[in-house]
């Protein structure tokens, strides 16, 4: 099978709320920043264009057809789309480009939340009959996970504040775009009042408006383009059962089984990028891909640190690509998620060239 | 190049107005079972699903693959979301072959639906967009212009879209699958029924449906071992174009000529009326017949009509091209499988498996989907042969 370089990623800042922007403005500006990065100008520049979006953000059905407007798709595009995080639409090109329909690609997400009650709307992915009708939020179920892994002993409220601690720092040292950082003490967020016990606000992912882009290709074209790229060396992604009650939530199968399959174990992982939405789940994903104590987990923060919903899971492969292609690591493992509890999950391990 | 995948396996429920009798995820898993059954597989034989569907807001399920899992085996396994407007069932099929065609899986199950029924596809396609212009008019408010516009252009006559109507139920009385069964329709009940969106009559649009239809898709070695004859997928081709711009073709939409270009030369198809035997075109108001037989090469621009008024997409006229034999999406229309139920019938025409339907010795067709302001397209070409 063709290997596949990502060349370029472009992200906007995560921001609380992005005002009277639209989508279009969201997207624009990072779908401009992805193709010049590597020279390019418009969508008609790559072979196929590939998105991750979620209507109920907006409100309205087909959100997406307006995300075609900022590509500016005249002449006509190859172009698809997936009701998923980016990430999924990132596995959609990499298809397309193994198949030989395509060499190069543009794959971008958005999400503008800011307008909805985010944890109340992913409330209607749960079951319809059984679950959805309660509007048991995604922070209420979250909170029930790690309930069950503090009553097992397997982690402690300390646990979750270091997860914190490390992300608001990693994120004022290395990300110009996160929304929450600094220098904060395990004291000082464990002396702050429970949210939706067990967990405190900052246990939780906050809300963010954004988007972002990334141009993968074969390699061939990367050396065409003579621009540096890292290599995605596996990917691959899971789902398990919607029933709650019959999985364990205290593990994540679905990521051991991704990462065994897209081979995590088979070198040195130097850093990994997380989708953890709370605190206890990156505790809960380190384990699932079997990371050491020598790899260093969200350099960037993480999504503690901004969470762009249908685009956070691109922007944790972007996050490591980057950091590739920069030098910083020769290895490193990029992690996305969807549904309640990490139902669904994608891993991508990522080299250099 | 993209390696030879092939459908082996189809499945589709009954289409009707309201399914009150299974849940969403009872009706994804009749369509997959009945796919398995007919490609003589269990649900260990299949390694990834793929699923699509139109907006979440038509059931208010947001990302349903999430609680549609457990019904379509998909524990353990990878599983994607295609959501292409009123493309998605074409889109999705050919996500799911590209699935097989990469060499990443060797055999995948796909599967699309719509429970209109749980929901009202007016009031989704209707609500305001932030900061854009509102049009409450849902899908027919938004095509009758095109095709007025058509019909200025054409100089077509105004009973046109009547017999498309016509013809299209008298092909869905064939098919026992298909939601309208109007055996003894006339072209006269047509003209007289409702005026909805000038010139679209109540019996000139598509019906709501609940329904889902799922295929499976595997690589050429395991196709060999499949009981059915395999239908060979010979061409896929997807295009887009934005919604609105100064000078956009809306009557002849560039990105429907571009996709059909790029599949006939996939499938070596230089002469489409020639070298099809049949296809099954997403024509949900009945003038986009006409205007599909331009799009699609079929006639030259103009002339499309003239086609449809000669009987030649016609299966009960002899016709030497017929267009959607199965009934079309004029006589069932659950929306997310729509596309779908194009690309899987085109198939089903190639094995020698349509029934009463069926298109005498067809060995080449064409499955067609469109999209949002007639801007999304997805087409595949399938046939008998491996070409």
């Amino acid at each position: 099978m063709r290997d596949i370089a990502i060349v370029s990623y472009a992200q906007s800042d995560c921001v609380r709320d992005a005002g009277a922007r639209n989508e279009v403005e969201l997207i624009m500006p990072v779908i401009k920043n992805a193709l010049g990065a590597v020279g390019l100008n418009n969508a008609q520049d790559v072979d196929f264009t590939c998105s991750g979006s979620c209507d109920y953000q907006q409100g309205a059905a087909f959100a997406f057809v307006l995300g075609v407007d900022a590509l500016g798709a005249v002449p006509p595009i190859k172009e698809s789309h997936v009701e998923m995080d980016a990430a999924w639409a990132l596995y959609e090109a990499i298809l397309k480009i193994r198949m030989g329909h395509a060499d190069s690609a543009l794959v971008y997400g958005f999400g503008k939340s800011s307008p909805g009650e985010l944890p109340a709307v992913l409330s209607q992915q749960l079951d319809p009959y059984y679950l959805g009708p309660l509007w048991v939020d995604s922070v209420s179920l979250a909170a029930m996970q790690a309930r069950l892994m503090l009553d097992q002993g397997l982690i402690s409220e300390q646990d979750m504040a270091e997860v914190v601690v490390r992300s608001r720092r990693n994120a004022m040292a290395n990300n110009p775009h996160a929304q929450l950082k600094g220098e904060v003490s395990t004291e000082s967020l464990l002396a702050q009042d429970r949210w939706v016990s067990p967990l405190r606000k900052h246990d939780c992912a906050p809300v963010s408006d954004g988007a972002t882009a990334m141009v993968i290709c074969d390699l061939e074209k990367a050396h065409a383009w003579g621009v540096p790229y890292a290599i995605i060396r596996g990917i691959d992604h899971r789902m398990e059962t919607h029933n709650l009650g019959a999985r364990d939530l205290t593990r994540s199968r679905s990521t051991e089984q991704a990462a065994a399959a897209c081979g995590v174990a088979n070198g040195e992982v130097e850093i990994a990028e997380l989708y953890a939405p709370f605190s206890h789940q990156e505790i809960i994903l380190t384990k699932a891909l079997g990371l050491s104590e020598t790899t260093t987990v969200n350099p960037s923060g993480g999504v503690l640190a901004g969470n762009l919903m249908m685009a956070s899971g691109l922007s944790r492969i972007g996050e490591v690509a980057q950091r590739i292609i920069a030098g910083e690591c020769k290895r490193g493992v990029a992690h996305a998620t969807s549904g309640p509890c990490l139902q669904h999950n994608l891993v991508t391990v990522l080299e250099a060239a | 190049m993209a390696n030879l995948v092939a459908v082996v396996g189809i499945g589709q429920t009954k289409y009707q107005t309201r399914r009150t009798d299974v849940s969403i995820a009872g009706l994804v898993r009749e369509a997959a079972v009945r796919a398995l059954q007919d490609a003589d597989l269990s649900w260990d034989d299949i390694e990834a699903v793929i699923i699509g569907k139109a907006p979440d807001m038509f059931e208010g399920v947001i990302m349903p693959e999430i609680y549609l899992t457990d019904a379509l085996g998909c524990n353990g396994k990878p599983m994607l979301r295609v959501h292409t407007a009123g493309s998605v069932g074409g889109s999705t099929a050919l996500v799911a072959a590209s699935h097989v065609q990469s060499g990443t899986f060797n055999r995948v199950l796909t599967v699309t639906f719509e429970k209109q029924s749980e929901s009202n596809a007016m009031w989704a396609l209707s609500n305001p967009q932030p900061f854009s212009p509102h049009l409450n008019a849902g899908a027919g408010g938004y095509f009758a212009p095109i095709i007025r516009e058509y019909m200025r252009r054409s100089g077509a006559p105004y009973d046109v879209g009547i017999k498309v109507a016509t013809k299209d139920r008298l092909h869905g009385a064939r098919n026992p699958l298909a939601h309208l069964q109007l055996p003894n329709i006339t072209m006269k009940e047509v003209e007289e029924s409702p005026m909805l969106w000038d010139p679209i009559r109540f019996l000139e649009s598509c019906p709501s449906s609940d329904g889902a239809c799922a295929m499976v898709i595997c690589n050429e070695t395991l196709a060999a071992q499949s009981p059915k004859r395999p239908a060979w997928i010979r061409g896929v081709a997807m295009r887009s174009e934005p919604t609105m711009y100064a000078g956009r073709e809306e009557v002849n939409p560039q990105a429907g000529r571009d996709c059909v270009a790029d599949v006939y030369q996939q499938a070596g198809i230089t002469n489409p009326r020639q070298q099809l035997d049949c296809a099954e075109v997403y024509v949900p108001f009945s003038w986009y017949e006409p205007m599909w037989l331009e799009n699609l090469g079929f006639a030259e621009e103009g002339k499309g009509w003239e086609l449809t008024m000669a009987g030649a997409t016609s299966l009960d006229e002899g016709g030497d091209i017929p267009w959607n034999c199965s009934g079309g999406v004029l006589s069932s229309n659950a929306i997310g499988a729509s596309g779908m139920i194009r690309f899987a019938e085109a198939a089903r025409q190639v094995r020698g498996d349509a029934d009463q339907h069926q298109v005498e010795g067809a060995t080449t067709a064409l499955g067609h989907a469109y999209g949002g302001g007639a801007q999304f397209f997805a087409m595949w070409i399938v046939s008998s042969e491996k070409g």
